[in-house]
């Protein structure tokens, strides 16, 4: 029996070693450790001996038959090791830098500047608001305290319509709407197109867009004004922004301001961007004037509030450093589709 | 504007201030500042100098070789002047001195030595253009510097930009220039020198006005005896240096009183004048201007006449034939206050803007007339002592302002600015403004100036602006407001526009686009697209773009035609707003709106098409969790496909159009291309309801397929066979999908597989076979069968 186990080993070990794949192993455990195979057989012949031998020649065939068992796992984690060793080396090595297939669509570059700025005012507790392209004389005018032989009302800034309407020229048109349309309390922006009777170029449009924006409460103060003006724009730069008024004149508002930031590219020492004075002219703001509160149903005695325009248009080509304005209008995709964003 | 700070010095004493920070304060309490220039600065060794001798040089025609007195010596000087005298005073440039063009040295002129240059008053920044040598007094002593004996040619003139000075009429002379910087210094106004009105004889020019409507005050005078017919340097050089030139005394005089009061003045020759009626016209006429200009005058054009004969175009311009000449004598001289609108809309309709015009554009306080023929008497009268009046003042006062009287206390002040800015402060800021101040218990009483009541100050909120520009907006101590908390909801119009943004964008890959709210009938001509009768702009500078787009698809499709170059496969699109003709009112029917074109010349037209139902789906079923319908509909214009052109449902009502092109068109944009349209009335899809999203737990139970391979006789359509199952009434039938289109020669065969399930159990074959007789009966009742 000895011998025997002694036999059956040696031949496992020479088949063992000359097994090249798991199917070559599967046979091998059939052979040997198969419900017919020689272990099997062995312990066939196991019956026929003697009670005093069966326990020790038991024993030596299930040593035989562990061995065997794991040695063919020992071999079955080799050939796998080995399989993926192959599929490792005769794998292609990516090139990233092969161009792919790419159909990104874009956003007007408006759009872009237009949603960050939201996001600003609404995160600040401010209404986004949304007003007509066509509007009225009373809306764009009268209702703003602009006179009627105001200057601003001449055929050349003006469009006007067959109707009696008018192309908006600001987005303070919107003002008195809004007014009527929450009370006082009330901070609302109202971003928009606008329009102007004037000949394009680099650096003027006829259509263009604003951002306009009121806060009227009680006890709204020039000084909130500034303190406002200067967080807001710093969110807009996202950096900390220099702002200085200066007196300006609008009809709507009363003081009405310029506002200046320190310029952002020098930092205030003076370049071709603020023609070496080392202010940017961005905004006119001021305090809404009391006319105004009146027509649009707010008392100028119990509340105040101020007003102010940013020039979305000019934001955007500030931003992405756009220098012909004409191009917002073109539909021109070289242009516009590199605005890719998320 | 230009000021020059020489002026100003003489109405307000400065000389302890820093004249660049005090410019810096008034563009930040004032108006702006655009540009400073320091005028004569760089002027040097220029001297008084005698010409003693001028002989012609032997080859030239044009030099002299002149023998110059500097008074410490005798110079030789080449000189190219044509005036050259011998006697004559002259500035001389000596060897080393500077003038505008340079520093001056030893030079050879055509062969002769020259040590220095007799200077025109264009070399030393004192005029435009070379007139020749600039001729000083007889009894200037010789070898003194230009700039001592002329101090004024050393000056800091700054322009101020004239919109930022749009309401303030006042700051339109350099008198009210110098009452900011004595509020911003605090040091008093000198008071105005001004003559008094002496005249004893009957003389008067009579005065008419038939259109007092157009008319504040006229006041006007006779002045004879005026000898002196050229304006001293010093005043020459004031005029220059404020963007005028010198033409003669009083003409300079009249220029020279409006630079520093803001009064615009005439000067007539008193030979052609012997009354004055101020009127318009009965009918349209030309009339010759002082610069030689035909005019044609209207209705509404407020003349100057002489009796009946027109002088003046009022507040404009004045005529040719009554202009001051070089041998004027005596004048008749004009200072009135005309309607500002009035004066603005001639200027404009004539297209003549002139110095006087712009400033009665802003409104000028009448009481100036007077005033300012007083300056002129004591200017004209110091120039030239033998001048004198010699008519009664004419003063038609026709119309007057109303005193403004403002009254406010110190908690209005306090809330307004949000800081304490004491009494003591604001009575005296008000008071160097010119305003009259009483102050009692907090509450003050201010009568506003003359100047500044005539539209600019007329309420409290005024004079805050007053009090806090002159404080100071940099001192200001800011702080945030103390408003309430309120939760802010997006409205539904932006929630939506951003959601079909992100998808067309980020899913879809489309470019967004904008384009102008009218038509360019050019650019739709190209296409073969007519432009649609609609709302038309009146006085847009090119008639073809005049009317205002009713769709934004024709525009898209001009942007798809120029981009046709960028890709072979795209789409654009467009948030904005069209014009759908009126509403009843009259008033534009104005609809948000989303036009989006896609373009391809590697998808057929219909996979095109269906590209776009696909996003249309996807859009409905994102924004609002419901699934679009369509309805197949007549063109809506003539550019549209005429069998593929369809209306998009939402919820039953119609919110947009969905086409292909018009063969004819779609060969005018490209033949091998196919492009699709679809627009959208936001205004509509907003008011669509969103459904709540519907979850149902997926049953626990194995479903059953069961395809049925159905074919579409011609003129049905898919969703006729749709309503087959969807009406068979049925639990268990829990979806529907279409696996399989096959088309051929006008017959379409479609696989659709039911699926059925079941909560409770797993259904069996025969359980289901019931729902299967229904459909195929319902289905069989539309006229569609299965496939053989």
């Amino acid at each position: 029996m000895l011998e025997s186990t002694q036999t059956i080993k040696e031949q496992f070990s020479l088949l063992l070693d000359k097994a090249a794949s798991t199917a070559e192993l599967e046979s091998l455990k059939v052979e040997f450790l198969g419900k017919k195979g020689k272990i099997a057989a062995l312990m066939n012949e196991l019956k026929a001996l003697p009670a005093d031998r069966k326990r020790e020649a038991g024993q030596v065939i299930n040593q035989t038959k562990q061995l065997i068992e794991q040695r063919l796992h020992e071999k079955t984690e080799e050939l796998a090791m080995r399989e993926e060793q192959r599929l490792i080396e005769a794998a292609e090595s990516y090139d990233e830098s092969l161009p792919t297939e790419l159909s990104l669509g874009s956003y007007h570059p408006i759009t872009l500047i237009q949603r960050e700025v939201e996001q600003i005012f609404a995160s600040m507790g401010f209404y986004v608001e949304d007003y007509d392209e066509v509007v009225d004389d009373y809306h764009c005018f009268e209702a703003l305290n602009i006179p009627k032989h105001h200057p601003a009302r001449d055929m050349q800034d003006t469009y006007y319509l067959d109707n009696g309407q008018l192309l908006k020229t600001h987005t303070s048109a919107a003002q008195n709407y809004i007014m009527r349309k929450y009370g006082a309390p009330v901070r609302a922006i109202f971003p928009g197109r606008c329009f102007r009777n004037e000949s394009t170029d680099a650096c003027h449009e006829n259509t263009f867009f604003q951002l306009e924006g009121i806060m009227i409460d009680r006890n709204i103060s020039i000084s909130n004004l500034i303190y406002f003006m200067k967080t807001m724009l710093s969110e807009v730069f996202r950096q900390d922004i220099t702002v200085r008024l200066r007196p300006g004149f609008f009809p709507f508002v009363e003081p009405g301001f310029e506002l200046d930031i320190r310029c952002t590219i020098c930092g205030g020492a003076g370049c071709p961007s603020c023609k070496n004075s080392g202010w940017l002219e961005l905004c006119p703001c001021g305090m809404i004037h009391p006319n105004v509160l009146t027509a649009g149903g707010i008392d100028p005695e119990e509340y105040t509030g101020f007003a102010f325009g940013l020039g979305l248009t000019r934001l955007a080509m500030m931003k992405y450093g756009i220098k012909d304005i004409r191009v917002l209008n073109s539909g021109n995709l070289r242009a516009l589709s590199q605005f890719i964003d998320a | 504007m230009f000021v020059s700070m020489n002026w100003i010095r003489e109405y307000v004493d400065l000389s302890d201030e820093n004249t660049e920070e005090l410019i810096r304060r008034f563009t930040l309490s004032t108006a702006e500042v655009e540009d400073i220039y320091y005028k004569g600065r760089d002027i040097s060794g220029v001297i008084v100098a005698q010409i003693l001798s001028a002989e012609k040089h032997p080859d030239s025609k044009k030099l002299h070789l002149l023998k110059v007195d500097t008074g410490s010596e005798v110079l030789d000087i080449v000189c190219g002047a044509p005036n050259v005298a011998p006697g004559q005073k002259v500035a001389l440039a000596t060897v080393g001195g500077r003038v505008c063009s340079g520093e001056i040295g030893k030079a050879t002129i055509a062969g002769f030595d020259s040590y220095g240059m007799c200077c025109g008053a264009d070399e030393l920044g004192l005029a435009d253009g070379h007139t020749g040598l600039l001729e000083l007094d007889r009894d200037a002593p010789l070898g003194t510097d230009i700039k001592t004996l002329y101090p004024l040619i050393e000056d800091i003139v700054f322009e101020v930009d004239n919109k930022s000075l749009t309401n303030r009429p006042d700051l339109w002379g350099h008198y009210g220039i110098a009452r900011e910087f004595a509020a911003l210094t605090g040091k008093p106004l000198k008071p105005l020198s001004l003559s008094e009105i002496v005249f004893d004889g009957d003389r008067e020019i009579p005065v008419t006005v038939s259109r007092e409507d157009l008319l504040y005050r006229y006041s006007c005078l006779e002045m004879s005896g005026v000898s002196v017919h050229r304006s001293p340097l010093d005043m020459q050089i004031r005029l220059y240096y404020c963007g005028m030139r010198a033409i003669n005394l009083l003409a300079d005089l009249t220029n020279y009183i409006m630079l520093e009061l803001g009064q615009p003045m005439h000067a007539f020759d008193a030979r052609k004048i012997d009354s004055i009626h101020v009127g318009t016209p009965a009918a349209p006429m030309t009339f010759t201007t002082l610069d030689g200009g035909e005019r044609e005058i209207n209705e509404n054009t407020l003349m100057i006449y002489n009796g009946s004969e027109p002088v003046a175009i009022a507040g404009v311009m004045g005529g040719l034939d009554s202009e001051i000449v070089d041998n004027t004598d005596s004048l008749v001289l004009e200072s009135a206050d005309f309607d500002g609108t009035s004066v603005r809309k001639t200027s404009s309709r004539l297209g003549l803007r002139t110095d006087a015009s712009m400033r009665y554009e802003k409104v000028l306080d009448p009481e100036l007339t007077v005033i300012a023929i007083r300056r002129f008497i004591r200017l004209l009268t110091e120039i030239d002592p033998g001048a004198r009046v010699t008519s009664r003042l004419t003063d038609c006062y026709v119309r007057r302002y109303d005193k403004v009287v403002i009254t406010f206390d110190k908690s209005y002040v306090d809330r307004y600015t949000g800081i304490d800015i004491s009494e003591e402060q604001i009575v005296r800021t008000l008071t160097l403004l010119g305003f009259g101040v009483t102050n009692e218990g907090h509450i003050f009483t201010v009568t506003v100036p003359s100047w500044r009541a005539t539209k600019d100050v007329t309420i409290k909120a005024d004079i805050i602006e007053e009090i806090t520009r002159i404080y100071g907006y940099d001192n200001f101590e800011i702080a945030s407001t103390e408003s309430l908390l309120k939760p802010v909801r997006r409205s539904v119009s932006k929630e939506e526009d951003g959601n079909i943004k992100n998808l067309l964008v980020r899913h879809y890959g489309l470019h967004e686009v904008h384009s102008y709210i009218w038509c360019d009938g050019k650019k739709f001509k190209k296409l073969g697209i007519e432009v649609e009768e609609n709302v038309r702009i009146l006085n847009i500078p090119t008639p073809e773009n005049g009317t205002l787009r009713s769709s934004m698809l024709p525009t898209l499709l001009t942007f798809v035609y120029e981009n046709k170059g960028y890709s072979d496969d795209f789409g654009i699109f467009e948030i904005g707003r069209v014009i759908k003709g009126r509403k009843e009112n009259g008033e534009c029917n104005e609809r948000r709106t989303l036009g989006l074109t896609l373009y391809s010349k590697q998808r057929s037209e219909k996979e095109l098409y269906f590209r776009a139902v696909s996003m249309l789906r996807s859009l409905t079923l994102t924004v609002k969790h419901t699934e679009p319908a369509f309805r197949k509909r007549a063109p809506r214009s003539a550019w549209q496909h005429p069998k593929n052109t369809a209306e998009i449902l939402l919820g039953g009502e119609v919110v947009g159009l969905i086409c292909t092109l018009h063969p004819q068109n779609l060969a005018k944009l490209d033949k091998n291309a196919a492009a699709v349209c679809v627009e959208l009335d936001l205004d509509d899809f907003y008011k669509a309801a969103v459904s709540p999203l519907s979850f149902e737990e997926p049953s626990k139970f194995p479903s059953i397929d069961y395809d049925l391979s159905i074919v579409l006789p011609e003129g049905l359509r898919f969703a006729d066979a749709e309503a087959a199952w969807k009406t068979a009434g049925c639990r268990e039938l829990t979806g529907w999908r279409v696996i399989d289109v096959y088309e051929q020669e006008g017959m379409r065969s479609v696989t659709v597989r039911l699926t059925f399930s079941s909560e409770e159990k797993t259904l069996s074959m025969e359980e289901i076979q019931p729902v299967i007789d229904t459909v195929l009966s319902n289905l069989k009742n539309q006229g569609i069968f299965l496939r053989s």
